[in-house]
């Protein structure tokens, strides 16, 4: 891999040529920015109830109004950044680190095991996640880590998939018939040869993954299956504020400006950076 | 004499490049007369492709068109709008590409490209079709009417090839251009589709420019061959006259080192010393100059010009030797 | 070709079993039984004792599990204990919700998609095409619940163009038309960017192949070229991915039941859930899975039959 310095100014070069990587950048700085922050930021405690302020419109004293029980939003939102972090650091990094593990062990191993592994991990990622996810809390019960859970499970797919064309790729390589001749031993070989060449597209993709996971815990906490009240997330923040709609549009409006945010940010980046360091990475559908 | 059926005249097309112009055909000039099959040998990178491209005129967008006129019956092709051009093909004038594998639609039946191959005639459906029926069986592919239910890919190189032709021909064009045809195939079925060309020739009485780098091939089919180097034509005459008593350095090269005059054994293939030219920055003089073994002064400064009568060439050394 | 379909058939077949045998045994594996996670702490053992015979969690799991599929066999998917309806009814009624406005969505996704994607091909680079891809991958991206609770915001409870609740009243087209407009809005606007990106990119991929070039050889209309010989080898692609993108389209469903409050099995497998309805819940993702899978199956045999390349076996 390039070093460090290489590594950034081509990205920067590359960002200057391509105006929506460039706000996504921005965005992604930003986002991160307010969320690592928050604490620091946010004018109130995002627990802090005011039942005599309750779903008030932005004013001076709360610049995104207030919910139900009078929290102010602001607050709420900075706050439910930081679960959105949270969740988006475990669960990709698990996921990586284990799709890395079977993605290898496909491509490198027998061939039914690959089989039985591209089968399920096809299987696996077109299923209706949400269904899964629900099928799941009926038993176990709404949670925060049951939730991070199924979205490490969901994840896998997409980060062994792509290992496992690489490690095909390679195994097939001249250089590693020569090695495997001298007598290096599988291991070696995955890490000495294949875990470079997948360092790269496995972040890239780890970026272009966080808008996925960042929406479905939106969404599990949305559906009240996911944080507990009354932590903030993004999701119940506007749970509460679909129960209340019609007497303020403010929480809705304030919970889905960050996710679209994150959205739009970490897509436009992600697929700009995968234009600039790896443009093979680019699926059929793109 | 009848006029030709093809006169080009004096033909340059360039390629724009990020490094300047790319001299694709310079002053290009060659006949095709009614009824008789011309062939074209040359290289890659020779221009073939640029020509063919020229002539049917779908070219590369970064192509242009510099002097030159292009007549097919009289008319100057490269005068006519669009329209015009576009109702010429597969009608007045019709090709048959080098791979047969990807030259014909995957997801469409042969039968259906056949049909649609006609879609400038009234006919009906079942005439169509009739039609397509008769044309395989003339280009010899047995069994027609279940073959045009089948896919191309089910179909073998050979077969494939014959398909083209025959829907080539279906339009009973005045003109066929064959584009390396047999380049993707083997020998022995090289050999049948040069005989069905043949025939087909002789029963259509269609004029034929084949292209091909294949000598032997040429040898047998055509009644006139031109050689191309590097954009331009180098040599022409019949096949008899160029084949027999080269004139050109490059055209004696080619002979020399075709494989299929190889007598003894040998470690090394015969090769043409040097490499193509840079089209982009010329070189002052003649084109070939590069990798002549017999060039004199002259050829660096002075560019030769096609001459001669029935057989010509372009080279200095005839000036002096005649 | 009738192999390739027995094939994929047993395949489907096999997911569907493999499902079914893991949810059920996940709530046996579930501490405590399901009667009591269902009736909470306050059920008196009696009720607890009626609820466990009435379902018969007393008998051993392997003769539940037998009972359960030779039920499945005769399309009995057992009783709700709380409304002590079928399970099978309570599916059935809502199922065609669900389905219409699947097909809603990708319907007017694909109607809107198929071509923008197809001109952004044609016409590359133009402001068009800058446009199209801006904006194709900003759908992607954001989560479709947002978008539901946005129209929903602006356009059913602010301006009161569409209905903000409910399907419709019962055999009132017009009215159903209504109400069905914002949530397949909400569930297709993200899929009309992803196949009008993938429209274009097959498209930009196929104009570049020889046999594009013959057509042109022979004179046919660009018309005819762009629509009968490029799209349709163009479109595959998005049949493939519609086939892959039901379990999505499901999901998005889900949401977009719930914020508009429309029935819907996917308003049905939610409230189970919240009421931990184990019944329900267990025939709600068994018919969306057997659903599921189905259309996988459906989509497999769609792509074979338009792309007669990929009815052989698969080279690996």
């Amino acid at each position: 891999m390039a070093t460090h310095p290489g590594v950034i100014v081509r990205t920067f070069s590359g960002l200057k040529k391509d105006p929506l990587g460039m706000t996504g950048f921005v965005l992604v700085s930003l986002i991160l920015l307010f969320t690592v922050f928050a604490a620091w930021l946010a004018p109130y405690d995002p627990l802090e109830v005011d039942v005599y302020d309750r779903l008030s419109s932005p004013s001076a004293a709360h610049w995104l109004g207030t919910d139900q029980l009078g929290r102010d939003v602001l607050s709420r939102v900075l706050f439910g950044g930081q679960v959105a972090l949270k969740v988006s650091l475990v669960a990709i990094s698990a996921s990586l680190s284990i799709g890395l593990v079977l993605g290898m062990m496909a491509g490198f191993g027998p061939r039914w095991l690959d089989r039985i592994l591209v089968v399920s991990f096809d299987t696996v990622r077109s299923f209706p996640t949400i269904m899964f996810a629900l099928a799941i809390i009926a038993l176990t019960g709404p949670s925060l880590n049951t939730v991070i859970v199924v979205i490490i499970l969901t994840s896998i797919p997409v980060y062994a998939r792509v290992v496992r064309t690489q490690t095909q790729a390679l195994r097939e390589r001249d250089f590693i018939l020569a090695e495997r001749a001298m007598g290096a031993s599988t291991l070696r070989i995955l890490r000495d040869h294949v875990l470079p060449n997948i360092a790269a597209p496995l972040l890239i993709l780890a970026s272009m993954d966080v808008p996925s996971v960042v929406g479905m815990e939106a969404g599990l906490s949305f559906l009240g299956l996911g944080v507990s009240p009354p932590t903030p997330s993004w999701g119940s923040i506007l749970n509460d504020g679909y129960s209340y709609l019609r007497n303020s549009p403010w929480p809705i409006i304030a919970g889905g400006l960050p996710l679209i945010a994150v959205t739009l940010g970490f897509t436009f980046f992600g697929e700009s950076l995968r234009d600039i360091f790896d443009p093979k990475l680019r699926r059929k559908d793109q | 004499m009848n006029e030709p059926v093809l006169n080009i005249q004096d033909l340059s097309v360039s390629y724009q490049t990020e490094r300047g112009p790319l001299q694709a055909l310079r002053h290009v000039s060659l006949a095709v007369p009614e009824g008789k099959i011309i062939g074209i040998v040359g290289e890659s990178g020779c221009g073939k492709s640029t020509l063919i491209a020229s002539i049917i005129r779908l070219l590369a967008p970064n192509a242009r068109i510099g002097t030159g006129a292009i007549n097919f019956k009289g008319r100057d092709l490269l005068t006519l709008s669009p329209e015009a051009m576009r109702s010429l093909r597969g009608s007045g004038i019709s090709m048959v590409f080098q791979d047969p594998m990807t030259s014909l639609n995957p997801v469409l039946t042969i039968g259906r490209q056949m049909a649609d191959v006609q879609h400038r005639s009234r006919a009906s459906r079942t005439e169509k079709r009739a039609r397509a029926l008769m044309m395989l069986e003339r280009v010899g592919i047995p069994d027609s009417a279940s073959q045009l239910r089948r896919y191309p890919h089910t179909l073998s190189g050979g077969m494939r090839q014959r398909v083209a032709i025959a829907m080539a021909l279906m339009t009973e064009p005045s003109l066929l251009i064959a584009d390396e045809p047999t380049t993707a195939l083997d020998a022995t079925l090289e050999v049948q589709i040069i005989h069905c060309l043949q025939q087909l020739q002789r029963e259509f009485g269609c004029s034929i420019l084949f292209i091909s780098h294949h000598l032997g091939v040429i040898a047998e089919l055509c009644d006139e061959v031109i050689v191309m180097y590097a954009g331009e034509v180098v040599e022409s005459g019949t096949t008899r006259e160029v084949f027999l008593e080269p004139r050109h350095p490059y055209t004696q090269k080619l002979l020399e080192c075709d494989p299929a005059r190889i007598r003894h054994r040998t470690r090394q293939l015969p090769v043409i010393e040097g490499s193509l030219p840079n089209l982009v920055e010329l070189p002052r003089g003649c084109i070939f100059r590069g990798r002549c073994v017999q060039s004199i002064a002259r050829c660096d400064t002075e560019r030769p010009a096609l001459s001669g009568g029935q057989h010509k060439s372009a080279c200095h050394l005839l000036d002096t030797a005649s | 070709m009738l192999t390739f379909i027995v094939r994929r058939a047993l395949t489907s077949v096999f997911i569907l079993v493999l499902a079914v045998s893991l949810l059920f045994g996940m709530i046996h594996m579930v501490p405590g039984d399901p009667a009591s996670v269902m009736l909470g702490p306050k059920a008196t053992p009696e009720v607890r004792a009626e609820l466990v015979r009435r379902m018969g969690l007393d008998r051993p799991v392997i003769v539940q599990l037998g009972k359960f599929y030779a039920g499945l066999a005769r399309g009995d998917l057992g009783v709700d204990p709380f409304s002590g309806r079928a399970v099978t009814d309570s599916v059935l009624e809502q199922l065609p919700y669900t389905l219409v406005l699947v097909l809603a969505a990708i319907g007017g996704a694909s109607l809107l998609g198929i071509p923008l994607g197809c001109f952004s091909a044609i016409r590359r680079n133009s402001l068009l095409d800058r446009l199209t891809g801006a904006m194709s991958v900003a759908f992607i991206a954001i989560p479709s619940f947002v978008v539901a609770l946005y129209l929903l915001l602006w356009l059913a409870v602010k301006w009161r163009w569409f209905p903000a609740m409910g399907a419709g009243e019962v055999g009132d087209y017009p009215d159903q038309l209504r109400h069905l407009v914002l949530p397949a809005i909400a569930l297709g606007l993200g899929w009309v960017g992803y196949i009008a990106r993938l429209v274009r990119s097959s498209m930009l991929e196929v104009m570049e192949e020889n046999h594009i070039r013959t057509a042109r050889a022979f004179g046919l209309p660009e018309r005819t070229i762009v629509v009968h010989y490029a799209l349709r080898i163009a479109i595959l692609p998005t049949v493939t991915i519609l086939g892959l993108g039901i379990g999505s389209l499901l999901s998005g469903a889900l949401f977009a039941e719930i914020v508009f409050s429309r029935p819907g099995i996917g308003r049905l497998l939610y409230e189970a859930v919240a009421t931990r309805n184990y019944p329900v819940v267990m025939g709600a993702v068994l018919v969306t899975t057997g659903f599921f899978v189905l259309c996988t199956l459906v989509s497999d045999i769609v792509n074979a039959l338009l792309d007669p390349r990929l009815r052989e076996r698969p080279r690996n």
